[in-house]
């Protein structure tokens, strides 16, 4: 369901719900290799695992991301294997949150468990554009961009 | 209501009389494993919960395979922490380096058996559904909550049932039959689901075969995935395990999403090319293609069938003088096994390198990581761009059989070229 200036009034005890960040936009089936190098398994600190995400997909990719920013992403986010340092490399690198239009489904739990917010919304995947600013309302189901809103439906969804 | 396997096995371990799917069970898991460098992170992780004991050191197995032996110190350090932990803890099962994939120890040490629920912290743990149990990847720091809890909740999956007819042709082989489905079905096609294989055609797949189908499901997205016992099951169990299981298998009339028919005795050899697992073609489509290095072994096909494969080919033959060939035994059983069946003289023979049993070069850490712009043959699992260590090479994922023909010529070569000058198949 999509409609445009849609405008709820935030719940004053769901503050911590709402995040907001620049958009990210990956392609469809972004495995975890692109995401954490296998390279890289051995690295225990989680700063360093931030520092190499996205290696093997675009070297340029990790200086795109700064606190806050949200990944927006296409179908089977988090395809491949059960490295959680793709799911923490990304939170400390400053990822608060990812929208795909479907995820893997361990990629999914690994989120959960390292309470890294993960959203399921096709309809985001097609409205919403690289580099604009997003807000989500996670108590809501919505997220806001460029004029846009976008509904989600909230969890349990699947793992 | 009639029931799936996994709408059955999950009621039954969560001590339910029926559970549908979509639904979420709390389960404890007849064991849970975790593996290689990364379990030194497990063992922060359940330091942090600030637990003294694991919950119970008989179900929890431990096992070094990624890193066989340690190649950083980063590594060393790691398997020294999960070797001290095991002493501490009285952790019954772990293999250290030199013993073997997880996949295979699980299957070949006797610790999997028809119906159990095992979680595993590598992705490919589905691999225990060859012999009919229900097992399924978690992450790390689920792996260190279950250490800590022995329970979680699992969501029951919808299920897709796969209907196999005819017979294997001579070359073909299981990898070429998962290859061929990832293609068909594209690596989102089951996720989320349970995969039950049924029909006639399952009685002609080898627990081996079975074992690289149930291994690659996970590329499909699949939770889990399940060969039902038959007499081909309870004989290698036999061999294998003296422990009791139970049998279960769906009530016909049970749900699915869907279900499809494959013809197996139609295969031809199956190749999945750079960079996505099901990016799947005909082996005719991508003869030809020069080679620089080939790959066999890994927990999808480094099982002793497989070297007998590789061995029918190789057999008083050298390899290409631009290939280099890396074989690495899926355990030390193996080894041994094949080093009496006098295979490991043919691969020397043949030009080979036998590294130690472990995961070898499947995933890029060390042992055989490419050059810039080289092309491998592999028998592993996962052909993403970078996954054997160099983002700038190309994998080509193929059985034994295809893997061997490709290393004797230097170019990717159909298995079935090489047929009556051996007993492949036979």
């Amino acid at each position: 369901m999509i409609t445009q200036a849609f405008s709820p009034l935030p719940d004053p005890k769901a503050t911590l719900s709402i995040l907001e960040g620049s958009i990210l936009r990956l392609p469809h089936r972004i495995n975890t290799d692109q995401i954490y190098s296998g390279r890289y398994l051995s690295v225990r600190f989680h700063d360093e695992m931030a520092k190499h995400v996205f290696e093997n997909l675009d070297p340029g990719m990790r200086s795109k991301i700064k606190p806050g920013t949200i990944i927006l992403a296409g179908r089977n986010f988090g395809c491949g294997s059960s490295r959680s340092q793709a799911v923490t490399g990304l939170k400390y690198a400053g990822i608060a949150a990812i929208v795909a239009v479907s995820f893997a489904r361990l990629y999914f739990r690994n989120c959960i468990n390292q309470g890294m917010p993960v959203i399921v919304c096709p309809e985001a995947y097609e409205l919403l554009q690289e580099g604009k600013m997003a807000r989500i309302d996670l108590v809501g189901g919505s997220i806001r961009s460029d004029g846009f809103t976008v509904r989600f439906a909230l969890y349990p969804i699947s793992c | 209501m009639p029931g799936t396997f996994a709408e059955k096995l999950l009621a039954l371990k969560a001590s339910r009389a029926q559970v549908c799917a979509g639904e979420i069970v709390r389960v404890s898991p007849d064991r849970v494993v975790s593996v290689g460098a990364a379990t030194a992170l497990v063992i922060s992780l359940f330091r942090e919960l600030g637990v003294d004991r694991v919950w119970d050191p008989s179900r929890i197995v431990l096992i070094l395979d990624h890193e066989t032996p340690a190649q950083t110190i980063s590594d060393a350090n790691a398997h020294k922490m999960v070797r001290k932990f095991v002493k501490e803890q009285d952790i019954a099962h772990f293999f250290d380096v030199g013993e073997g994939i997880c996949h295979q120890l699980m299957v070949e040490r006797g610790l999997v058996v028809p119906s159990d629920l095992i979680l595993g912290k590598d992705s490919h743990t589905t691999t225990y559904g060859a012999i009919g149990a229900f097992s399924t990847p978690v992450d790390a720091t689920e792996m260190a909550c279950l250490w800590a809890t022995g329970e979680t909740w699992l969501r029951v999956p919808e299920s897709m049932r796969i209907d196999l007819i005819g017979e294997l042709p001579a070359g073909v082989s299981g990898k070429d039959l998962i290859l061929y489905l990832l293609g068909r079905l594209t690596a989102e096609g089951a996720v989320y689901m349970s995969l039950e294989f049924h029909g006639p055609g399952v009685a002609h797949l080898s627990v081996g075969d079975r074992m690289t189908v149930a291994n690659m499901s996970v590329e499909m997205g699949a939770k889990n995935c399940v060969f039902f016992v038959d007499p081909i099951t309870v004989s290698f169990m036999e061999r294998y395990s003296n422990e009791p299981y139970t049998r279960i298998v769906p009530d016909p009339g049970a749900t699915y999403r869907e279900v499809l028919q494959v013809d197996v005795g139609s295969l031809v050899p199956q190749v999945a090319c750079p960079h996505e697992v099901d990016n799947v073609r005909d082996i005719g489509m991508v003869e030809g293609l020069s080679v620089d290095q080939v790959f066999i072994g890994s927990c999808t096909n480094g099982r002793f069938e497989d070297l007998v494969m590789a061995a029918d080919l190789l057999r008083g033959k050298h390899v290409d003088s631009g290939v280099r060939l890396i074989i690495a035994p899926g355990s030390r059983q193996i080894y041994a096994e094949a080093a009496k069946a006098g295979l490991i003289e043919i691969f020397l023979n043949a030009g080979a390198l036998i590294l130690p049993p472990g995961c070898g070069p499947c995933f890029g850490s060390h042992s055989g990581i490419l050059g810039d712009g080289e092309r491998c043959v592999a028998t592993t699992n996962r052909n993403f761009r970078g996954r054997m260590g160099n983002p700038d090479s190309e994998v080509y994922l193929a059985s034994p059989a295809t893997a061997a023909a490709s290393a004797l010529t230097g170019q990717i070569s159909d298995p079935r070229n090489f047929l009556g000058r051996s007993n492949l198949g036979g």
